[in-house]
């Protein structure tokens, strides 16, 4: 597309690539300030990599038991081990690594599309609109989060698929808020008014004008909630209602872990460790982006 | 409040009509007939409409009246009731604890900043957060009660039987369930300190000769707490589900462990009153908060606010 519209306006060229650049550099920038930015994006980077790669990473099939080698020491054959059917623990985590993130991915998706429509018709349009959903995401809010996607899991029946959606449904009040509480400050400015006045429609001035003034704070919240999903997850998985055997996914295999832990304790160490990895990683990562976007905001 | 508790209770009783699985079926068993499946579908009140079994199941409810467990017949309310006492020693234990080091780290990180003090406070309240309970837990049994040996592994003694005893099985799992909102805790109390310490009124307390001491804790603290009050309704929250974690991972006999048994049993008549208690415990603690928030803090009237 960006050919077309070179050739069609050569003026535009430039000026996007200027446009880039500094993009570019203002990450840069940005980076080199915070560099926590940089680490733990680098850190999430490397964890996808290792999702998305993980048939060539893992040295044997997450899936293949073994008989002959129930809960044997970690080894340079098996660097962290067997399970208790014999099944390689390292490439169990490694593939653990697509479920995690891909729930991430999903769960925040789901909460972000559904809280953030939601959010911005209660402030945009206000009235019955507002008060009705407000009071919907409060009744939501009464439940303590996990046990919501307890409650929603046991509902939909034990499955990935539906611990994915649970994670998901428990954080549309998070993004409900937030783009409520930013549209509500945003629709004062006058160039929504001002856009109102020379006849754009409701769907223009929220998707053109209100939407990219509250970005910011959204994608610091989608990268904190990632680091939630996968926490929510793992407790669905640990106490059997998440992702099903025999899906390599961290929480179920602690669970596992848990069971022998006298004859095989580290056998958790793996999974345990990828869980803690990831969601610091993620949460970390939102707080250094906040930092970058708003200063204002920073706590400690 | 009530709107909010009238919506939620909806909610659940939503999720409990999409369940998998015909209650009558499951109560039957074998001995399903079509005449006796229609007096007990009938009995249950299954055969009403909607609006009406939700009213009829909110009555109940209200006389304490939470159904039978598919599992063995009994009334839930008594193996809930049977059950609560452990939980509410193990969530008030997690709860002072958390608050106990949240305080003191907090404090002493936000008076010590760029210490090892302030590096530790920092560390533990980012890692503290990060860290699944149950994964902390199998951590502390291993090290703690399989390999020194200090504390017995799991399960639950009453107070009144050994008090030594009760001790020494509480300690591992109020410590496990604690970490979550000790992590948080000391967070906001660290940062809630070290804005007001920059505050006029903190340098005239000193300037009048006051002791550091007195400063921080007398002048600087009480303001400091006003937003982690805030936090201990969401900090309950966590306790609230972290125990069906932690009491899983150490075998202790609270409503937590007998939800999560009852999932795997399908026993969701358990399951769905002790998430209704959770709901309720959860709400009447928020409920305290916001009285407390107004007690502490003058300044916020919720009656002026409304009028």
């Amino acid at each position: 597309m960006s050919a077309v519209a070179a050739e069609s306006k050569p003026i535009a060229a430039p000026a996007r690539l200027d446009e880039q650049r500094r993009r570019a550099e203002r990450l840069w920038k940005a980076c080199r300030r915070y560099p926590r930015l940089l680490i733990f994006g680098a850190i999430i980077g490397v964890l996808i990599l290792i999702g998305l790669f993980a048939p060539i990473i893992a040295p044997y099939d997450p899936l293949q038991t073994a008989p002959s080698q129930v809960l044997t020491q970690p080894s340079p054959a098996h660097l962290l081990g067997t399970d208790n059917i014999g099944r390689d623990q390292f490439s169990r985590v490694i593939y653990g690594a697509r479920i995690s993130l891909g729930v991430a991915v999903i769960a925040v998706t789901i909460a972000l599309t559904f809280g953030m429509s939601m959010g911005l018709a209660a402030g945009y349009v206000g009235g019955w609109v507002d008060q009705t959903l407000s009071r919907v995401v409060d009744a939501m809010l009464a439940f303590p989060g996990v046990l919501l996607a307890i409650a929603i899991t046991a509902a939909l029946g034990p499955s990935l698929r539906n611990a994915m959606i649970a994670v998901g449904i428990i954080q549309i009040p998070v993004y409900f808020r937030l783009a409520r509480a930013q549209v509500l400050q945003v629709r004062e400015h006058e160039f929504v008014t001002a856009a109102a006045v020379i006849g754009a429609s409701r769907p223009r001035i929220l998707g053109r004008h209100i939407m990219p003034n509250i970005a910011n704070p959204l994608i610091v919240a989608a990268s904190i909630s990632s680091s939630t999903s996968i926490l929510a997850l793992a407790a669905l998985g640990f106490i059997g209602i998440g992702p099903q055997p025999p899906d390599p996914d961290w929480g179920s295999m602690i669970n596992t872990a848990s069971g022998v832990l006298g004859q095989a304790p580290w056998l958790s160490f793996g999974p345990g460790l990828a869980i803690f990895i990831t969601v610091f990683s993620f949460s970390m990562l939102g707080d250094a982006m906040r930092d970058a976007l708003d200063p204002r905001l920073r706590i400690n | 409040m009530i709107p909010v508790a009238f919506l939620a209770s909806v909610m659940l009783f939503l999720l409990l009509k999409l369940t998998p699985g015909d209650p009558v079926l499951i109560m039957l068993g074998e001995k399903a007939t079509a005449q006796n499946y229609e007096a007990l579908r009938h009995d249950l009140g299954l055969d009403q409409p909607y609006p009406v079994q939700y009213a009829r199941w909110v009555s109940h409810v209200m006389e304490g009246d939470f159904g039978k467990s598919i599992r063995n017949g009994a009334p839930v309310k008594d193996e809930i009731l049977a059950r609560l006492p452990a939980t509410l020693q193990l969530g008030i234990a997690a709860l002072v604890l958390s608050l106990a080091v949240a305080l003191t780290l907090g404090i002493l990180s936000a008076v010590f900043r760029r210490s090892p003090v302030g590096f530790f406070a920092t560390a533990f309240s980012q890692v503290g957060v990060a860290v699944p309970g149950f994964f902390v837990g199998l951590v502390f049994i291993y090290v703690f009660a399989l390999s020194l040996r200090w504390f017995p592994p799991g399960s639950y003694t009453a107070f009144g039987d050994d008090p030594s005893q009760w001790l020494r099985r509480l300690i591992l799992p109020a410590v496990t369930l604690s970490l979550f909102g000790a992590a948080t805790q000391t967070r906001f109390i660290r940062s809630g300190l070290l804005d007001t310490l920059h505050q006029d009124y903190i340098r005239t307390a000193r300037a009048k000769g006051f002791g550091e001491a007195s400063v921080i804790l007398k002048h600087a603290l009480r303001n400091a707490l006003i937003p982690s009050v805030t936090l201990l309704g969401l900090q309950i929250g966590a306790i609230l589900e972290g125990a069906f974690i932690v009491e899983s991972v150490f075998a202790w006999p609270g409503i937590g462990r007998l939800a999560v048994q009852s999932l795997g049993a399908r026993d969701y008549p358990i399951v769905q009153a002790v998430v209704l208690l959770a709901v309720f415990v959860f709400l009447l603690a928020n409920l305290l908060v916001d009285i407390a928030y107004a007690y502490l803090d003058p300044r916020i009237s919720y009656v002026r606010s409304r009028s």
